[in-house]
């Protein structure tokens, strides 16, 4: 149950690399209907699992990679800490590996910080074979480049993960949700509006005509911003974790999926969509059959930017991430071949080429 | 020497290369934005790390982006390095020039360009001062969370290039974590646009590397900062321990009971006394450590704070704990730690700054071990330390007038770097590695990640002109140093010489 792979794991990649084998890091496959389809054989890493240390009063614990998010969360829930950027589990059997490689966040993300911003340390192994460890466990850390932080939302491109270590944060005292009846364009205003204000917030999304906002800090500070927001009171976080693991029922049916991130302050989107609006106005979701390229300019307009979320495009269609422009597709080149240089791990998981 | 041939340079040569150079650039350059003269030159020698000195090749100030890439594109073309340099406060040596480079100065990059109230982000040039930003942003109710305590001299894009943190970095993060979008020129003179002021940027994570990567991978001509709304209070606590141990305890307790206050700092008895001299901030000069923690948020979030920390101070054995009542009373408790450099400077002619992050549980053990090695060197070592993030600043003071003084510092600062990477942590919190800390790189990390940072530059610097010679140690600087990462008994590449 609880094993220390990393040698087979270093076993296997080395073989690949000898003989010039492509492979496809395979966690639990939760994630795996994101992006594009790799046509590889497959290198396993859910057995290489189990927490490797954790200290709730250093604020850092280090996981394998197929650690699962349920046991990471257990942990952490024992001693009153939680991951704070709060990454999408969908089935439950979601990896600490694939949050850190897929860089999702959660509800939480626009208050607390996303994926990447709790990444302190990875260990890898690179395109060449070799097991590297950047980053650490401690807080604050510049020696050297930021590999740790790179690795987040790669997508497994650049190195399989054998180890993270992330910063945790203690659960607040308390934490309740308001729900207010308001329609979608209201909404933004009302975000944009209590989003400069220093409430105790945690969670701001508005779907179906109602926006929900979740506070979360000391019973009166809470009780003080409960005041001023007004609204009804919801059942503790049954929303939020629905919409964190896309189990709300927006996110049924079988109109494309897409997210639109944009800019703070953004307004409504001219786009005939369902439409659920997470992070405080910045997330969008939106179920629609209309043209990607529509979406994508809207999106671009904005400031922004758009990935069909699902279907998984099929290998050699066009990515369903927002394409690199052409001045920055040279550098992820640059980038991939540094880590990778023959191209082995997860070959073309985000873009062609890469 | 020069970093990229490994060959002497030759004086007439320099001398040469430097007119035909200056000739060049005042083409398109304001002629006194080209500076070449002896005099000219003295004051961008060094950095704030004033023990390593070099004249530069040139000094560019360069005032728009296109200038910036031409002056680019001239280098990369005649092979000269480029040293990028902001306010030049670093206290690394990361902007230390080199004899065959030219010296990029950013500072007439001076310009706010933007401040958005209800987008919450400020458009800024790289030379703008990290002070400055938040005093923009304050008619709005805003500011700009990273203070290092360089602050108001520091400029943003040296805080770029460095990852700067500061008192505050425990909860509202370092210069990561708290910028939107960078504008970056390449050594061959193209410009890029990385994140972007929309969420989670498509492709790989371009900002993370680019940030604290030192001046290595590119030179940052424009920056947007994330803006966070003004807590309504803020208000610290002063507790004053017995023994650090207490202090050190009281540190988890704290984040143990789910509080992350807005700063969390601790000061040892010799800094105790070197700040209550210079500052007379009240201090008890008796204690053996002093915890300011401040608490910030809503009045109601903040009162009841207050409460539970106070109570928790106490129950780790504290001597005495005062709330501040006001914000003079706020300012006061923090006076003497944001002037504990100055202060140390005072009681010493010379004083060198180390920067190690260690996990906090190590805090007396690593505080015992640095006691002993301050011993051995017969040099004071005064501490002072970002307690919340586990960052310790050993300031080691000495004399550089006395013969061999200066050598004894270096090394004694080099035994406390080991000492924070044997207890779990790592040479450099937030000042970088520059040329400073270069060699202690090599006991951080083994051979197979110092070439994958090589990689990485390669990546965008194939031709290695930008700082060259900083924060990446070679293998064969690494050999020669000879403290090589050494795994299993097995020393890596045999084939190389040592010396």
């Amino acid at each position: 149950m609880i094993a220390d792979q990393s040698d087979r794991l270093a076993q296997e990649v080395g073989e690949r690399v000898e003989s010039g084998q492509p492979f496809y890091v395979r966690g639990s496959g939760s994630k795996a209907g994101l992006g594009r389809e790799v046509v590889a054989e497959p290198i396993d890493v859910t057995g290489h699992r189990g927490i490797v240390t954790f200290e709730p009063t250093e604020l850092v614990m280090t996981a394998r990679a197929g650690t699962t998010l349920a046991d990471v969360e257990a942990a952490l829930a024992e001693a009153g800490q939680m991951l704070a950027f709060e990454p999408p589990r969908f089935d439950s059997r979601g990896t600490i590996g694939g949050a850190v490689a897929t860089g999702l966040s959660g509800p939480r993300r626009p208050f607390a910080g996303s994926t990447r911003d709790f990444v302190l340390g990875v260990r890898l192994i690179n395109g060449r074979g070799e097991a590297l460890r950047f980053g650490g466990e401690v807080m604050k850390n510049v020696a050297g480049y930021d590999v740790s932080r790179l690795m987040a939302g790669a997508f497994g491109t650049l190195g399989l993960l054998l180890d993270v270590s992330l910063k945790v944060l203690p659960r607040p005292t308390v934490e309740r949700t308001r729900v207010l009846e308001m329609e979608r364009r209201a909404a933004l205003a009302w975000m944009d509006r209590i989003t400069t204000e220093p409430y105790p917030l945690s969670g701001l999304c508005h779907v179906d005509g109602q926006l929900h906002v979740r506070l979360s800090g000391t019973e009166p500070g809470v009780v003080a911003a409960e005041r001023d927001i007004g609204g009804e009171a919801a059942p503790d976080n049954e929303f939020w974790n629905a919409l964190r693991d896309h189990d709300h029922a927006f996110f049924g049916g079988d109109a494309p999926l897409w997210r639109i991130a944009v800019p703070t302050g953004t307004p409504d989107l001219a786009l005939d969509a369902r439409t659920a609006i997470d992070w405080g106005g910045t997330q969008r979701w939106l179920r629609t059959r209309a043209d990607a390229n529509t979406i994508r300019d809207v999106a671009k307009y904005h400031g922004g930017h758009a990935q069909r979320f699902a279907p998984l495009a099929p290998p050699g269609d066009e990515t369903p991430f927002h394409p690199l422009t052409t001045a920055l597709m040279p550098v992820h080149q640059r980038l991939k071949a540094a880590f990778d240089p023959d191209g082995l791990i997860n070959p073309g998981r985000m873009y062609a080429g890469l | 020497m020069s970093f990229v041939t490994d060959k002497p340079l030759d004086g007439a040569l320099v001398q040469r290369q430097r007119k035909q150079l200056a000739n060049e650039f005042r083409q398109f350059l304001k002629s006194s934005n080209v500076l070449s003269t002896t005099e000219q030159l003295s004051p961008y020698e060094c950095d704030g790390l004033s023990a390593y000195r070099q004249t530069p090749l040139l000094v560019l100030l360069p005032e728009t982006i296109p200038e910036v890439q031409r002056i680019m594109r001239i280098c990369a073309r005649e092979q000269v390095p480029v040293v990028a340099r902001g306010a030049g406060t670093g206290l690394s040596g990361g902007a230390l020039p080199l004899a065959d480079g030219v010296l990029l100065s950013l500072t007439k990059f001076n310009q706010i360009l933007e401040v958005d109230r209800l987008r919450r982000f400020a458009r800024v040039q790289p030379g703008v001062r990290n002070l400055a930003i938040s005093e923009a942003a304050n008619p709005h109710g805003l500011y700009y969370a990273p203070d290092p305590s360089s602050q108001i001299a520091c400029s943003i894009g040296g805080n770029v290039a460095e990852n700067s943190g500061g008192v505050h970095c425990l909860k509202y993060g370092l210069t990561v974590h708290n910028i939107l979008e960078l504008k970056i020129v390449t050594m061959d003179g193209e410009l890029l646009t990385l994140g972007s002021r929309a969420p989670d940027d498509p492709g790989f994570d371009l900002m993370a590397i680019m940030t604290g990567s030192e001046g290595m991978l590119g030179v940052i001509v424009e920056i947007t900062v994330k803006l966070l709304p003004k807590p309504r209070v803020a208000r610290a606590l002063l507790g004053a321990f017995p023994t650090v141990e207490g202090a050190g305890q009281a540190v988890g307790a704290i984040i143990a009971q789910g509080i992350i206050p807005g700063g969390l700092e601790m000061m040892d008895n010799a800094a105790i006394r070197a700040a209550e001299d210079f500052v007379h901030a009240g201090y008890p000069t008796d204690s053996a450590a002093i915890l300011i923690c401040e608490l910030d948020g809503t009045g109601e979030e903040v009162e009841a704070e207050l409460e539970v920390v106070t109570a928790l101070l106490n129950g780790c054995g504290a001597s005495e704990v005062r709330v501040s009542t006001s914000e003079a009373e706020r300012q006061r408790f923090w006076a003497g730690r944001k002037a504990a450099f100055p202060a140390v400077g005072r009681m010493s002619p010379d004083y060198y700054c180390m920067d190690g992050t260690i996990p906090r549980r190590e805090l007396p053990n690593v505080l015992n071990r640095i006691a002993q090695a301050s011993a051995e060197h017969n040099l004071a070592v005064v501490n002072v330390f970002h307690a919340g993030d586990g960052n310790l600043h050993p300031l080691i003071l000495f004399d550089a007038n006395r013969p061999g003084e200066l050598e004894n510092a270096e090394e004694l600062g080099g035994k406390i770097l080991e000492l924070c990477v044997e207890a779990g942590g790592t040479i450099t919190g937030e000042h970088g590695v520059g040329i400073e800390k270069i060699n202690q790189m090599c006991v951080q990390f083994p051979p197979e990640e110092l070439e994958q940072f090589h990689a990485v530059k390669h990546a965008f610097d194939p031709a290695g002109l930008l700082n060259p010679g900083k924060a990446v140690p070679t293998l064969q600087r690494c050999a020669e140093f000879g403290a090589m990462h050494v795994h299993d008994g097995n020393l890596p590449f045999p084939h190389l010489e040592r010396f």
